[in-house]
């Protein structure tokens, strides 16, 4: 017999689904089956099963190969590196929960590291608008009772947060959205005719890059304003028609996603997302929120801002917190050289940084903390493979609204393996002990 | 030898969603996301079939990558490859001053590839930070 373990938190997408059912043997051991979830998700859960997956820490060898070690080892190997270092970057902090980001910021407080998430390479430009005119937001749960006007920009959610339409925001019947997506219009824009687009009422299929122009016209199509016969590649007839559509709701939303974000104007496309909402809030109620990608990004931010006052980029090298993306950003660092170690926990920069940056991560002594084999895994010296957070253990995160919500443990993880949390707190210890600080 | 001059972008697909999950050094992987999405269009003017592997070269680095038609199109003149190490091999790595790398809007060339081999992620990394490739 099988039992089924139900309200459990889907830790892949800043969407975290929370309704996910996983099926379990008997014994309680084995996944056998995974409900709810989108093609994603499920993969997460089976892939914690996998036979070939690497239990025990691994060293990187002179010959390039990698030699099994224990975790005592492993311990010893990464206090060592964080505590001889003079700038250590310690990077990641997404894919794990946030009582482990905790304890990792405490070793970098002692050893003066810069600690950076993955919003550096995703909505960090989104942080720096926030920072720049503040934010109008709300939660999922308004835009599911609530929002009759949904705007995609830049982001394309069924292949990136595959349920957040049928969950938030456009199929679900709310309290004041009881038709589901009758009830809704539906803007998308995007370069490319996507996935998303197709199911559009209307599709701006924009000229990549030239965002800050369209939401430029945006506002001034919302006063009738005069606009030119294109702006972007799009006809202006069409976006006086936007800005109707827009203004004709009782309740709007944008959702933006990368396509804003890194593309050239990057942090003045979001302030200038965010002003477009400001304006529309002059003749209904406007919000925006950021598609934010991995399950935990969001509470890494929320941790640092409550510990630190900044929510990614925090440069501890002096003895006490420092904020200048540009500056203290991972890619900055690594390009320029400015990090003597870096350690990895939570994310893939090997897969996700530019090929210039990983060069500098391969180069360095590096640790890497992370369940699975990634190209950041077979270019550190040192690999230390973990428990799967929201699988095999839980914890706090956050979802993309900024809505905390506990992870369950689904199954034990393997004999004698660590969770980030432990792994993180005996390297912690050792740290107290070469500093000689308790 | 025609090289043709496309607008790159990268993100995320489902597909390389999934077979990130499943593990990033596995077969599935490359075939999710060692790959350039293509304009119909712009695969008549590099005189291309469909799953040609091609050289994409940009100011900051090559790779090679198998050349399939769009299927989020048309989008002519505009490139796609799914995020991951195939792409970081080109993209553009200057933050200007924000920390975030302008992974897209970058200027490549494209060209058939036709005897070049399409690496593995961990292949292609190692190989890139070895200086190999
Ligand atoms: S939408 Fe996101 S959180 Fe929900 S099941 Fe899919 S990957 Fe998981």
């Amino acid at each position: 017999m099988t039992k089924v373990v139900p309200d459990v938190i889907c830790p892949f997408c800043g969407t975290l689904c929370d309704d996910i059912e996983v099926e379990v043997s008997d014994d309680g051991k084995t996944i056998v089956d995974v409900y709810n979830a989108c093609a994603i998700g499920a993969q997460k859960f089976m892939h914690a099963q996998a036979s070939d997956r690497v239990t025990r820490p691994r060293m990187q060898q002179p010959d390039g190969s990698y030699k099994e070690v224990s975790y005592d080892e492993a311990v010893e190997y990464t206090a060592q590196m964080l505590v001889n270092a003079k700038k250590p970057l310690m990077y990641g902090w997404s894919s794990t929960n946030c009582e482990a980001q905790s304890v990792g910021h405490e070793i970098a407080e002692k050893v003066g590291a810069i600690v950076d998430n993955t919003a550096t390479v995703c909505h960090g430009s989104t942080l720096i608008a926030v920072q720049d005119v503040g934010i109008p937001s709300c939660t999922l749960g308004e835009i599911k009772n609530r929002a009759d006007r949904i705007i995609y920009w830049g982001c394309n959610p069924t292949h990136a947060h595959p349920r957040h339409q049928s969950r938030y925001s456009i199929y679900p019947r709310g309290f004041f959205t009881n038709k589901g997506h009758k009830n809704r219009k539906m803007i998308v824009v995007d370069p490319r005719n996507t996935d998303t687009a197709k199911m559009a009422d209307i599709h701006y299929q924009i000229e990549q890059g030239r965002d800050f122009e369209l939401l430029s016209a945006f506002r001034v199509a919302l006063r009738n304003e005069v606009l030119p016969d294109f702006v972007a590649g799009i006809p202006k007839e069409k976006i006086y028609e936007g800005a109707e559509l827009m203004k004709s709701g009782r309740f709007g939303v944008i959702f933006f996603g990368m396509g804003v974000t890194q593309s050239l104007s990057k942090n003045h496309n979001i302030d200038n997302a965010i002003m477009l909402t400001k304006d529309l809030n002059e003749f209904t109620k406007f919000s925006i929120m950021a598609m934010r990608g991995h399950y935990n990004v969001t509470g890494s931010g929320q941790v640092l801002g409550w510990q630190f006052g900044f929510p990614f980029c925090v440069d501890l090298t002096r003895g006490f917190a420092r904020y200048n993306p540009g500056e203290t950003s991972s890619n900055d660092l690594l390009r320029r050289g400015e990090v003597d170690a870096i350690f990895v926990l939570g994310s893939d920069p090997g897969a996700h940084f530019p090929i210039s940056s990983v060069r500098k991560i391969a180069e360095l002594p590096s640790v890497a903390v992370d369940p699975h084999i990634t190209p950041t895994t077979e270019v550190s010296k040192l690999h230390v493979p973990v428990a799967f957070v929201g699988v095999e253990v839980g914890g706090s995160c956050y979802r993309m609204d900024n809505v905390p919500i506990d992870a369950r443990k689904v199954v034990d993880p393997p004999e004698g393996m660590l969770t980030d949390e432990e792994f993180l707190t005996r390297v912690n210890t050792r740290v107290s002990e070469l500093k000689g600080v308790n | 030898m025609t090289k043709i001059a496309l607008n790159l972008i990268s993100g995320r697909t489902i597909h390389q969603g999934v077979a990130m999950e499943a593990g990033k050094e596995k077969d599935a992987y490359t075939k999710a996301c060692g790959i350039i999405e293509m304009d119909p269009s712009d695969l008549k003017k590099l005189g291309a079939w469909r799953s040609t592997n091609v050289r994409v070269t940009s100011p900051y680095g090559s790779v090679v990558v198998k050349a399939v038609e769009a299927t989020q199109g048309p989008h002519p003149g505009l490139a796609y490859i799914p995020m991951g190490p195939w792409a970081n091999s080109v993209t553009d790595p200057n933050t200007y001053s924000t920390g975030m790398p302008t992974f897209k809007g970058v200027p490549i060339e494209v060209e058939i590839a036709m005897n070049e081999k399409i690496l593995s992620s961990v292949e292609l990394v190692q190989k890139k930070c070895r200086g190999e490739v």
